[in-house]
């Protein structure tokens, strides 16, 4: 009884605010999330009041919702960006692009009539209260072009003061939000080529009109040297020779064109097949070292009459245990070439280049991967030799097998049975060890054959980082879609391969 | 392949294994003794060094009242909690603020993440339906593609989110939180899964007959006999959460509301040298509490790391 009360109590905060975000998407205009929305809440009303045959989707329907939305949904979602030019400059409508480049283009009008002004405020927007020298009175706002207002209040000199439904903003109110008020742009009229009202002061609002004129019906920008933009077919206007281009663009669909890009534009191309082969690397070398060392230490550390053994194991995994995101940016401030402990204590004073010199910087990324790492295939390879029957090892003894030929032909075999899915799952986790990089080197030292921010150390996925969201340069969020899309393929065939040849898929029934 | 008979157990064949045949027939040297165990206390005092020095040098860095980097090199020469003081005293890094988003963002998380994890383990293993095993594999390929692959197109889900409802888009530690369940899944249940199914079913069977019904079978029997998954899967999505770097700081822009990692990683790389020993304390203050957690349950831990593979 009590379960059934909880149960109708969550479906029903669940579709209270599922009504919620209807109505605020529906005035939106969002139609395809509306009805993504109902489905998706029609659908848990359905499994959750419903019996028999729904009882696993019952438990399985909270977290496979998450999957669907945050893992499933943004990966399509990410092969879909990847087909278009979606990038800082191109990240809109073509509308607001068109919009956009009229209004950067404004210019005061030279011979502009002076408007007297009241700045006036309704629901957090600003609206402009205007009067023209011939003492017509209209009011707009940002998104509501200038409409006549016969029934203002004017004071005793014919200036326009007030509204009903608006208050006037006081002297102090304007000084307090100055930057908005001067960034309040009222559209004379619905042609966005007409021009807007803005002001300086607050005190009197003069027209701006754009430099640029947009011709809908041809699609074209022309400037006030009679220049012609038009439409590159590529989201963007430019002049028919594309020598110019204005800013900003549009979001369209390019087909392949960032693929094409990531391997024939010589800034990218070059350094995109560097960084793969050094994924790659990093990743095999990565997983060989750490389960090298951790099986050796486990080996060394297993054996029955060694005494601090639990001692040893302890300290032996505290790199584990230590914030993977911080071991990082400690490792950097050791391998410092001109400050840090490892040069200035341990070489005397050197100055080896650990981090800026690209072989050097590819060597100490591996070791620090090696201090973070190894301390897990530690646990592993002590957990399966544990495992391993104790009677294989005196049967071969017994045989005249020496210790190394123990380990080489009867324990090696049988240990990777057992870890193999775990190494393959180490390999991918360290195709995309994004904090090690990013915090020890950021990828660095840099590319001297390439504008953008790419370097040696560089792995695909800080690469895609970086493109994406790094600093300086353009951020272009297709191209960066478009290389996690390689990696996804990449991931992929290596683990169906990798899979393949372990029995790891046979043990689910 | 040796072949061993059955029948030959008679005790005077068992040899008994070489250590301890030396150890009772000839003297202790220290030549033996450190071919028999000798040499793995050398070993192992070399890798302890390995491991723990990086430790010691953020510790003694924290105490040391110089501030720069070049100054830490002298390793507990001098011992200072100004640093500690400054870490919660300077307004330009929220450390404290900090600390509890990152707290709170794990806690929720991982809380969450065992809950779903829970459910759909429980499903997989004690329901048979259609689309079962296809359920399971497709999870286990899933863990192979790590959440921040598709970070481009989790900023542009959560910016045209952020039009719409702003209480779940960009900026928001609840869009964060609900970002990382998407991730609940596929790492976790397939190993909670073979936890579950070590659960004898006669315990689930027993109980329906005496009139339980499937959520109380749930709730009541089973959570309780699969605690220590739970712990690890807990533990392991609390560290996971508390050390992502990539997506919390495309989201998180508002230095209040950032976690430690995005937060110290900002300040410590605007001016690395003169802000090391904070940043030192910082990261002492952030590791410590892992680290407990992780040492007092690391019984649990290495069990669940290798359940996945060693039987």
């Amino acid at each position: 009884m009590a379960a059934l009360l909880v149960k109708i109590a969550l479906l029903g905060i669940l579709d209270a605010l599922a009504v919620y975000a209807v109505f605020i998407l529906v005035g939106l205009h969002q139609w395809a999330a509306v009805v993504v929305t109902v489905l998706i809440t029609g659908l848990i009303n359905w499994i959750y009041l419903g019996r028999g045959k729904r009882l696993p989707a019952k438990y399985l329907t909270p977290g496979v919702i998450f999957l669907v939305v945050f893992q499933v949904f943004v990966v399509l979602f990410s092969g879909y960006i990847a087909f278009t030019n979606y990038s800082d400059g191109h990240n809109s409508t073509k509308e607001d692009a068109v919009n956009s480049i009229i209004q950067v283009a404004e210019k005061r009008v030279a011979d502009s009539p002076a408007y007297k002004l009241s700045v006036l405020e309704s629901g957090g927007t600003y609206s402009f209260l205007v009067t023209d020298p011939k003492g017509v009175v209209k009011v707009g706002s940002a998104d509501q072009p200038l409409t006549p207002a016969p029934d203002a209040k004017h004071d005793s000199t014919g200036k326009a003061v007030g509204l009903d439904g608006y208050t006037t903003l006081t002297l102090s109110q304007i000084l307090a939000n100055q930057a908005a008020i001067t960034a309040v742009r009222v559209p004379l009229s619905d042609n966005p080529s007409a021009g807007a009202l803005r002001t300086d002061d607050a005190n009197a609002a003069y027209v701006y009109r754009s430099n640029l004129s947009y011709d809908a019906k041809a699609d074209t920008f022309t400037d006030a040297d009679g220049v012609v933009y038009v439409n590159s077919g590529k989201g963007s206007f430019a002049t028919a020779d594309g020598s110019k281009t204005l800013s900003p663009g549009w979001k369209v669909d390019v087909g392949i064109a960032n693929f094409v890009k990531a391997f024939t534009n010589e800034q990218i191309s070059g350094p995109l097949w560097r960084v793969i082969v050094w994924t790659f690397a990093f990743a095999i070398l990565s997983v060989l070292a750490t389960f090298a060392l951790g099986l050796f230490l486990a080996i060394v550390l297993n054996h029955p009459t060694l005494r601090g053994k639990k001692f040893y194991r302890v300290l032996v995994i505290l790199p584990y245990a230590f914030p993977a995101f911080l071991s990082g940016l400690v490792w950097a401030g050791l391998l410092n070439p001109q400050f840090g402990f490892v040069n200035q204590v341990i070489f005397g004073g050197a100055d080896i280049p650990w981090l800026t010199d690209p072989w050097l910087a590819r060597f100490s990324v591996i070791l620090v991967n090696l201090w973070l790492g190894y301390p897990y295939m530690f646990l592993v390879c002590t957990g399966a030799l544990q495992s391993l029957p104790e009677e294989l090892d005196e049967a071969a003894r017994v045989d005249g097998a020496s210790p190394w030929r123990v380990f080489r032909s009867i324990k090696l075999p049988l240990l990777l049975v057992s870890v193999a899915p775990l190494l393959i799952a180490s390999f991918a986790f360290n195709f995309n060890n994004f904090n090690v990089i990013y915090m020890l080197t950021r990828g660095w030292p840099r590319f001297t054959d390439t504008t953008f921010d790419i370097g040696s150390t560089d792995l695909l996925i800080t690469m895609v980082y970086k493109v994406a969201f790094g600093q300086g340069g353009a951020r272009d969020y297709g191209l960066a879609s478009a290389l996690s899309i390689l990696i996804f393929l990449l991931v992929a065939v290596v683990s169906i391969i990798a899979f393949r040849r372990t029995k790891a898929l046979e043990e689910i029934n | 392949m040796v072949v061993i008979d059955p029948s030959i157990t008679a005790p005077e064949l068992v040899t008994p294994s070489p250590a301890a045949a030396y150890r009772v027939k000839r003297p202790v040297t220290f030549g033996r003794w450190f071919r028999a165990t000798g040499w793995r206390h050398l070993v192992a005092v070399v890798m302890v060094i390995f491991a723990v020095f990086p430790l010691l040098y953020v510790l003694s860095a924290s105490f040391n009242p110089g501030g720069s980097l070049v100054g830490s090199n002298a390793l507990f020469t001098r011992i200072d909690l100004q640093n500690y003081v400054k870490l919660f005293t300077n307004p330009d890094q929220p450390f404290a603020l900090w600390f509890l988003n990152t707290i709170l963002i794990g806690t929720v998380t991982s809380v969450c993440t065992v809950f779903l994890g829970a459910l759909a383990a429980y499903a997989f293993s004690r329901m048979r339906f259609r689309g079962r095993r296809a359920g399971l594999l497709s999870l286990m390929l899933i863990q192979m593609f790590p959440q921040y692959l598709a970070v481009v197109a989790i900023f542009l889900l959560l910016s045209a989110i952020s039009d719409v409802f702003p209480i779940l888009g960009l900026g928001s530690q609840l869009g964060l939180i609900l970002v990382y369940l998407g991730g609940a899944l596929g790492v976790n249940t397939y190993l909670m899964y073979g936890f579950f199914s070590t659960v004898p079913v006669s315990i689930d069977e027993a109980a329906k007959l005496d009139g339980a019904s499937h959520v109380q079978i749930f709730f009541t029997i089973i959570l309780r006999l699969v605690a220590p998954i739970l712990a690890v899967v807990g533990l392991l999505s609390f560290i996971a959460t508390t050390g992502e770097y990539v997506i919390a700081s495309i989201v998180l822009t508002d230095p209040n509301t950032q976690t430690l990692a995005v937060g110290l990683y900002s300040f410590v790389s605007q001016a690395f040298s003169n802000n090391w020993s904070i940043f030192a304390a910082g990261a002492v203050l952030a590791a410590i509490p892992v680290m407990a957690v992780f040492l007092a349950l690391q019984k649990y831990i290495v069990g669940g790391l290798t359940a996945g593979s060693v039987k």
